[in-house]
């Protein structure tokens, strides 16, 4: 007995032995040798892989910012200022400040505004209604109403409202990774700036036909009539294709704009109500 | 009887409208002429709002080698050049002209006399089809003269001209070939020339014995050319079945028919190749199948392009109150139009007209896995892989399972038992990894 | 007028469906299903609706409540699982055991992976093993055939030809002792012998066979290459020591075999897509099922093999693709 317990462990043992031996030299031999820094920025970043920095996943930001050794049009929309400057101080690098973003839908194309003319009756994707028709609305630049985006955003940030047929974006859920901006194949979907107290000030509406067919589709689409650009004091409107569009880094969230346009196609988001016209102009020349 | 080995479906022939002879259709008060109606770069106007036109007169020319040359169908006045509606679903350049009587272009032989004799070289005969803007007339509108051309290094053996009419409902080529037989024939003969072969073989599916007959009688003038039956089988008429088809030869993946020697040409082509080179007639109008169930006359007219789909139904008997769908095409392969005033182009075979109870789709259900779209694809690819590597972008897999072979036949749309969207995923997967490719070769 | 409709093409559908394709397998079924009725009488029709009541119920009860989709109860694969799990147990089995066998079979086999079409192993399978494993005394109480009789309990039982075979041959009695004990190939062939309710009739499931390959709901992939690869495996041992071995005639015409190849294993959500892919399914489940036979601990290997060959479907899929067009240019 006591022989077989011995020529088990001493056969056993030398065969481990001798694993471990070979382990460890393949070990040394395949050892990667990486910058220690990489898991100490990946482990700041958020982890959601999300793309929004436009590389693969965190790790791969990461990888490049270590590489790069600045900062230096380097951002994590989800994680922010915050997580950024985070970083930079565990690197000891310089942070840009960001401005922080905000997905914004720029069409208004609901069934009442843009009642259909045709039934879609095919695959349920927005990539593939794009490439057969110009949408139930019959605007061939408005929001197909398929969903592409709300099954990009790994956020739970957008929703599809069955009422309208238009998505819609839930602002504290969204982390401007841009994966539904990628995801439409109209373009749509814009990033914005999140503005002060969240006030928003944009076009609603990217369609780039003339007046005349433009608003034969659809009762809120620019017209490209030119009053908000005559309106702005700042420079913040051009008008390019019969379509507006605001700066938003011009835009002084004066809110002039929005009552001008004939089709109200210019939305303004989180502003208090509009109060009586004289005080509207005394609270704007307080702010 | 021959046929192609692979895949393939035999959807109901439907052919309601074989019997009705060719009626010219009346020249509409306006026409809306798109600049694109080929494959390639859009043609360019080269007249102007206001000017006066001229039937048969050249009012766009072609962009680039691939591209084709656009004449006015009628003569009147062009009152806008200007995005108008088109059977893509979207707005697109458009030469609308207002009609003032009907005077032809000079130089137009509008006589009907047989003319057989064809004293032009090769290169001339080329140049005359690019001239006069002929382009594929079976559906995917591939500009005439780039097939005619044989690229160096290459040699055309045999030309093959697609009889095949395998799309249920549609019969403008089966009406063509009963009604201007010699005209086709003469036509085959010059692109005979033009390609330099001395063989021509015209396929047509068997469901067609009076063109079969009549043809096969014909040829017997016209050394070189011989008819073949082919079993009805869809998507006979597609390029490589019917290659594969008539002179067993499989064209390799990705490449072109000239690569086993052969050319195919569409019976409607070879007409207007007669046209274009012995009549020196532009192409500017042609034969369109008015057809559908409920509809009171289905018809086959010969209609001058950009004439609105509207008026093709109108003289059809009008739209039938119970209407669910209107398709640009044949049933398997044409594009749903979102709009009935759009109009007529060089590609147009037919205006197909679903009731209601057969314009929607399948409910989708799961798959069920049970092979059936593997079994019909003429191409050998497996759809219900494809569709779901396409939905979950996996592009680079979509690639090796050779997605770009597809050729879009929707047979395996047809068979699913599941009504799942195959091809409908698998388009949108081929155009993003056409994308993927083009990328990468520009790297 | 309504609006008109835009939709890709096709805009013409083949009128096949996926409940047509149910019910038609259900309507082959019907051959096997009267003759085990004749056989076993009425033990077989209680078993055989408690089996698909009792699959049904469970599948609505997971699609509305679990699941909270829709519901497709009636689109008639659950009405085969349980026919199915009805004639791969024996005709007086408990009733509560197919309740449970109902329950694995569309719970665990099935609805586990999303439904139809998503699993990856045969659900009546599924329940057959788990009730195999669970209560094989049950399991392998085998009714005798007789004729018709309105008996439900106290049937005379007696085991199924090919557990005679094993046992005699485990006893070292020789191949000449044994056959007097089994039935003749004509009773294999109609049915009358011993054995689970559904399997025993060659001659009804062949019928049935021919009925779904004239419908198109099979190919003959399978049943060939799992039939002739059972004939010859077996025919090779025959030859070597036909004394030892027996006639793979008898191989063919007893046991579950017949109900495996034509219904079990070309059960189109668990089988191969590609033809050759099938025919390298069906020459798996040929080999097992031998394998089995001959030198595993259970007389009979249909089930066990058929769901080991399952598991490697998503590798044929993988590995088999069919002939591309255009692949191998043979001009000429």
């Amino acid at each position: 007995m006591n022989e077989i317990t011995l020529i088990s462990v001493v056969s056993l043992g030398a065969i481990g032995s001798v694993a471990a031996i070979i382990l460890y030299m393949v070990a040394q031999k395949f050892k990667v040798i990486e910058d220690p820094r990489i898991d100490i920025v990946a482990d700041k970043l958020p982890g959601a892989n999300c793309g929004g920095c436009g590389l693969a996943g965190c790790r791969a930001l990461a990888e490049a910012i270590v590489k790069a050794e600045s900062l230096e049009g380097m951002n994590c929309p989800p994680g922010g200022n915050e997580v950024m400057k985070d970083i930079a101080a565990a690197l000891g690098l310089e942070a840009e400040e960001q401005d922080p973003m905000i997905a914004v839908l720029r069409c208004n194309g609901s069934r009442e505004n843009s009642p259909p003319k045709v039934k879609y009756d095919s695959h349920m994707t927005c990539a593939f209604a794009h490439s057969l028709f110009a949408g139930e609305g019959g605007c061939p630049f408005g929001c197909l109403g398929c969903g592409d985006c709300v099954v990009a955003c790994a956020f739970d940030a957008m929703y599809m409202d069955p009422a309208t047929g238009l998505p819609v974006i839930i602002d504290d859920k969204c982390v401007a990774c841009g994966a539904c901006v990628k995801a439409c194949p109209r373009s749509i979907i814009e990033m914005r700036k999140k503005g002060k107290k969240d006030r928003r000030i944009f076009v609603s509406c990217i369609n780039k036909e003339k007046g005349g067919p433009a608003k034969k589709n659809c009762a809120v689409a620019c017209i490209g009539c030119g009053k908000c650009v005559k309106e702005c004091k700042f420079d913040a409107i051009t008008m390019e294709n019969n379509l507006a569009y605001i700066d938003f880094n011009k835009c002084t969230l004066c809110r002039k704009c929005v009552p001008v346009c004939p089709t109200n196609a210019i939305h303004e988001l989180n502003f208090p109500p509009r109060k009586p016209k004289v005080e509207v102009a005394a609270e704007t020349a307080s702010e | 009887m021959k046929t192609f080995k692979l895949g393939g479906v035999h959807p109901p022939e439907n052919k309601l409208s074989e019997k009705a002879p060719i009626e010219v259709l009346a020249i509409p008060a306006v026409v809306s002429i798109p600049v694109s109606q080929h494959l390639g770069a859009p043609a360019s106007p080269v007249v102007a709002k206001g000017d006066k036109v001229k039937t048969g007169q050249l009012i766009a020319k072609g962009a680039g080698f691939i591209s084709a040359n656009i004449h006015s169908s009628v003569s009147g006045t062009v009152v806008k050049i200007d995005d108008m509606p088109d059977s893509s679903g979207y707005r697109k350049k458009a030469i609308v002209i207002n009609v003032e009587g009907d005077e032809w272009d000079e130089g137009i032989d509008l006589g009907s006399e047989l003319v057989r004799e064809c004293n032009l070289t090769p290169q001339e005969i080329t140049a005359r089809v690019n001239e006069k803007g002929i382009v594929g007339m079976g559906g995917a509108t591939f500009p005439s003269h780039v097939k005619l051309m044989v690229p160096p290094g290459k040699k055309a053996e045999v030309l093959i001209i697609n009889g095949v009419e395998c799309e249920p409902y549609l019969t403008s080529d089966h009406r063509l070939m009963l009604e201007k037989a010699d005209e086709m024939l003469v036509g085959i003969t010059i692109q005979m020339k033009a390609l330099g072969v001395t063989k021509a073989i015209i396929g047509i599916e068997n469901n067609k014995h009076d063109a079969i007959e009549h043809l096969s009688y014909k040829v017997k003038d016209y050394p070189g050319i011989s008819v073949e039956a082919l079993k009805v089988q869809y998507p006979q008429g597609g390029e490589k079945q019917l290659i594969k088809a008539l002179i067993n030869r499989e064209v390799p993946s990705g490449k072109l028919p000239i690569e086993v020697g052969a050319v195919v040409h569409n019976v409607g082509t070879a007409f207007a190749v007669y046209e274009a080179v012995q009549k020196n007639k532009p192409l500017m109008e042609r034969v369109v199948t008015v057809t559908g169930k409920n509809l009171k006359k289905p018809s086959n007219f010969l209609v001058r392009i950009g004439t609105p789909v509207s008026e093709l139904i109108e003289a059809a008997g009008g739209l039938p109150t119970d209407t669910g769908k209107v398709v640009n095409g044949g049933p398997m392969m044409g594009k749903a139009i979102t709009n009935l005033e759009v109009p007529v182009t060089k590609g147009t075979s037919g205006i197909l007209i679903f009731p209601e109870r057969e314009a929607a789709r399948k409910p989708v259900q799961n798959c069920i896995r049970c092979a059936r779209c593997l079994n019909v694809c003429p191409m050998g690819l497996e759809p219900y892989l494809l569709s779901v590597l396409a939905d979950k972008k996996r592009l680079e897999e979509c690639e090796v399972e050779r997605i770009m072979d597809c050729i879009e036949c929707g047979s395996c749309l047809y068979i699913c038992p599941s009504g799942r969207p195959l091809l409908d995923q698998i388009r949108v997967g081929k155009a993003e990894v056409g994308s993927m490719i083009r990328k990468r070769s520009q790297h | 007028m309504s609006l008109l409709t835009v939709s890709g093409s096709p805009h013409v559908h083949d009128s096949q469906s996926v409940s047509k394709i149910m019910y038609g397998v259900v309507y082959s079924l019907i051959p096997a299903m009267l003759v085990s009725f004749y056989f076993f009488g009425l033990a077989a029709i209680l078993l055989t609706l408690t089996a698909v009541i009792s699959c049904m119920a469970v599948e609505y009860v997971i699609q509305k409540y679990l699941m909270k989709g829709p519901v497709t109860v009636f689109d008639g694969s659950a009405i085969i699982t349980g026919i199915l799990l009805a004639f791969n147990v024996p005709a007086n089995l408990p009733l509560w055991m197919v309740v449970v066998g109902s329950a694995v079979a569309i719970g665990m086999g099935k609805m586990t992976f999303g439904g139809l079409g998503k699993n990856p192993f045969n659900p009546a399978l599924v329940g057959r093993v788990f009730l195999m494993i669970s209560f094989p005394v049950h399991m392998t109480n085998y009714p005798k055939a007789t004729a018709f009789s309105t008996q439900l309990t106290d049937i005379v039982t007696g085991p199924t030809p090919l557990a005679i075979m094993k046992e005699g041959l485990q006893k070292g009695e020789s191949v000449a002792e044994i056959i007097p004990q089994i039935p003749e190939y004509a009773q294999l062939l109609l049915g009358q012998m011993g054995g689970s309710m559904g399997e025993i009739s060659a001659i009804a499931i062949l019928l049935g066979g021919l009925f779904m390959a004239y419908k198109k709901l099979i190919t003959w992939h399978i049943p060939v290459a799992y039939l002739g690869t059972v004939l010859v495996f077996t025919g090779i041992f025959w030859l070597i020591d036909p004394g030892y071995h027996f006639n793979p005639l008898y191989h063919l015409l007893s046991g579950g075999l017949m109900l495996g190849a034509v219904y079990m294993a070309t059960d189109m959500v668990t089988s191969p897509m590609s033809p050759l892919g099938m025919l390298i399914f069906g020459i798996g489940c040929g080999v097992l099922t031998v394998v089995i036979r001959m030198f595993g601990a259970y007389p009979e290997g249909v089930a066990f093999s058929i769901l080991i060959m399952n598991a490697f479907v998503p590798l044929i899929n993988r590995g088999i693709k069919p002939k591309r067009f255009g692949e191998e240019v043979k001009n000429g």
